[in-house]
């Protein structure tokens, strides 16, 4: 072992998760909703890696933030090899972090995505035409709920481990208080257990941006076509809070994209304007408007605490271990809501190991520091595995020949 | 099985004063091998404080819960009593507080365990009186400029801040420590001839 997976650096190793297909679920029956409504006919799309052990021991789920979907790692069938891999590709595959030779892997888009589980783009059945804004609201709590019944189905009884980062990391943590017997470890990467007032404002005023862009149509816009303006304005804003100053600085500096000389013109000229002008256009090719609006006002919702005197009474019934993470330059899921969970969880008693990554790269240091994050989540998992092994023994199920099976191709 | 490793000889000394289950938290607990081997042969559960990045992936690595966290910022989530031992191992020279960081183990640990080296080592004492330079040696192996040990202390200057800080001392282990990792015990004239200690405090 030792020496070659010291020289190894898996983080780098492009696809190497291989080829794999999004697959979709309907569940059965309807989904009943934190706001008290419910939802028929759900589909869940989803793609897994790896396989799960006889005892159903290694499984873990990956929850993806705000504009993610299913496709975590590797290609999808018929990519080119050099095609841009899944979100977290540096963090999944064999040998890395989230080793897909030793767990089986679950990703799931989540309930009001837009990447092929139901959300506001989707038939409402009822009338025929796109849900728009009469999609219910759905919440961090919700999504994990629709997960929960994906694994039912895909004979899951337990995880090994939910990871997550940013808003995956509030699915993470909504799991656990939700599904406390069920979950044995938890990785909150990069995220909060609620969002503080700075993080809602510049959420309200990216849906302020599409809600009054003329072409939004209360949210019927999918004959005309999107709010591309809108929706473009909310992807800039929110780069700018995936950046740091530092970032910013190293990135762009003050240069400008085409010309040695200002404009005196209000066309864009910085290489920062180009950016985020890029990143909009890019991001509204791809996303839907309406999701947009239900995932951020998903994320203000979300307080781990809820109606608990405090977020340790919160977590009383929650067993599991956790690996906390944070990065020094985020200023949107900063370090210090990073450390009232962790103080929570201490108060409680649970074995929570916490860490502050330094970067430069702001929020966005969860997508772009796999070697930091390799080397304390790789170890992390291989234990929670462990744990989740020791724990399967102890209820007398463990029979180390038990052949591997495949629950799903 | 990976074997058994060799402790620093404070730390096999310390291994031997936590009782069997206890809650122990490790303040600089570097790569977590002290706790591991608490955990692994006392059944202690053991949690750690650590400022290093690399010694905390150790740490994960061996499955110890740890901290991220500077000692010099007190243990203001730590309720009072909450563990039944609290260990500073070969950290006490190194936080800018000491003060500070001692009567926080004192508030949240029933016992509190100290290791430094002494500093009133006769080699010590020998090295700045008859060469008058600053003591390098193996307890000691830094040169004064770069240097993490900022509050050198003695033995006998250790039990005055112990009382000080409101503490009892409960038990003083003065020993050589060896390459074997097995300490010779010092009974005489502990504060020339033992070159680390290993105190056991309680709150008065």
């Amino acid at each position: 072992m030792g020496d070659t997976d010291t020289l190894r650096r898996p983080w780098e190793e492009t696809a190497s998760a291989g080829v794999s297909a999004t697959k979709t679920l309907a569940l059965d029956g309807a989904l009943s909703l934190a706001s008290g409504r419910t939802l028929d006919g759900v589909v869940v799309a989803y793609e897994t890696w790896g396989h799960l052990d006889a005892l159903g021991t290694n499984a873990v789920v990956v929850c993806h933030a705000l504009s993610g979907d299913s496709h975590l790692a590797g290609l999808r069938p018929g990519e080119p090899d050099d095609a841009a891999p899944g979100w977290w590709d540096v963090m999944v595959g064999p040998g890395k972090a989230i080793d897909t030779d030793r767990f089986f892997v679950v990703c799931a888009n989540v309930l009001g995505g837009c990447s092929g589980t139901t959300g506001p783009s989707s038939i409402d059945p009822e009338t025929g035409a796109p849900y728009g804004l009469r999609f219910p609201m759905v919440t961090i709590e919700d999504m994990v709920d629709a997960q929960a019944r994906l694994l039912h189905a895909l004979g899951v009884r337990r995880l090994a481990a939910v990871v997550g980062g940013s808003m995956g990391g509030m699915q993470a943590l909504a799991w656990v208080k939700r599904y406390p017997e069920r979950v044995a470890s938890i990785v909150a990467d990069a995220t909060t257990w609620r969002l503080g007032p700075q993080a809602i404002a510049f959420n309200e005023v990216g849906r302020r941006a599409i809600l009054e862009d003329p072409a939004f149509s209360g949210g019927d816009y999918y004959d005309a076509g999107q709010p591309e303006s809108g929706l473009g304005i909310a992807r800039m804003i929110g780069h700018i809070t995936y950046l740091s100053d530092e970032s910013m600085h190293k990135k762009f500096g003050r240069r400008l994209q085409s010309s040695a000389e200002y404009a005196y013109d209000f066309v864009s000229e910085f290489q920062v304007e180009s950016y985020l002008a890029h990143q909009g256009q890019r991001f509204v090719e791809r996303f839907d408007a309406n999701t947009y609006l239900y995932m951020t006002k998903a994320m203000d919702y979300f307080d781990l605490q809820g109606d608990a005197p405090s977020l340790a009474a919160a977590l009383r019934d929650v067993s599991a271990r956790f690996l906390v993470l944070s990065f020094s330059s985020d200023w949107l899921f900063p370090t210090a809501r990073s450390k009232e969970l962790v103080s929570a969880l201490r108060e409680n008693g649970n074995e929570v190991s916490f860490a502050e990554v330094p970067s430069g790269y702001g929020h966005d240091a969860f997508l772009l520091e796999p070697e930091a994050q390799h080397r304390l989540i790789a170890p992390f998992l291989t234990n929670s595995l462990a744990h989740a092994r020791a724990a399967a023994g102890a209820e007398g199920a463990l029979s180390d020949a038990a052949p591997e099976t495949e629950v799903a191709s | 099985m990976t074997p058994r490793e060799l402790l620093r000889a404070d730390q096999q000394l310390i291994t031997d004063l936590v009782p069997e289950g206890a809650r122990v938290l490790d303040l600089g607990c570097g790569d977590g091998a002290l706790l591991a081997r608490l955990r692994d042969e006392r059944g202690a559960i053991v949690r750690g404080v650590e400022i290093d990045l690399a010694d905390i992936a150790k740490c994960i690595e061996r499955d110890v819960p740890v901290y991220q966290g500077d000692l010099d910022e007190g243990l203001n989530d730590v309720p009072d009593d909450r563990f039944d031992v609290v260990i500073l191992s070969q950290t006490l020279q190194v936080v800018k507080r000491p003060r500070l960081v001692l009567s926080e183990m004192l508030r949240v640990g029933k016992r509190s365990v100290v290791s430094f080296p002494n500093f009133g080592h006769w080699r010590v004492r020998a090295h700045l009186a008859l060469r008058g330079r600053m003591p390098v040696s193996e307890a000691i192996p830094y040169s004064w400029y770069d240097t993490p040990n900022i509050h050198h202390t003695t033995i006998a200057d250790f039990r005055d801040f112990s009382a000080d800080c409101g503490a009892v001392i409960e038990r003083e282990i003065a020993f050589v420590g060896r390459d074997d990792g097995r300490p010779r015990l010092v009974r005489a004239l502990p504060n020339l001839l033992a070159d680390e200690a290993v105190f056991v405090l309680r709150r008065k």
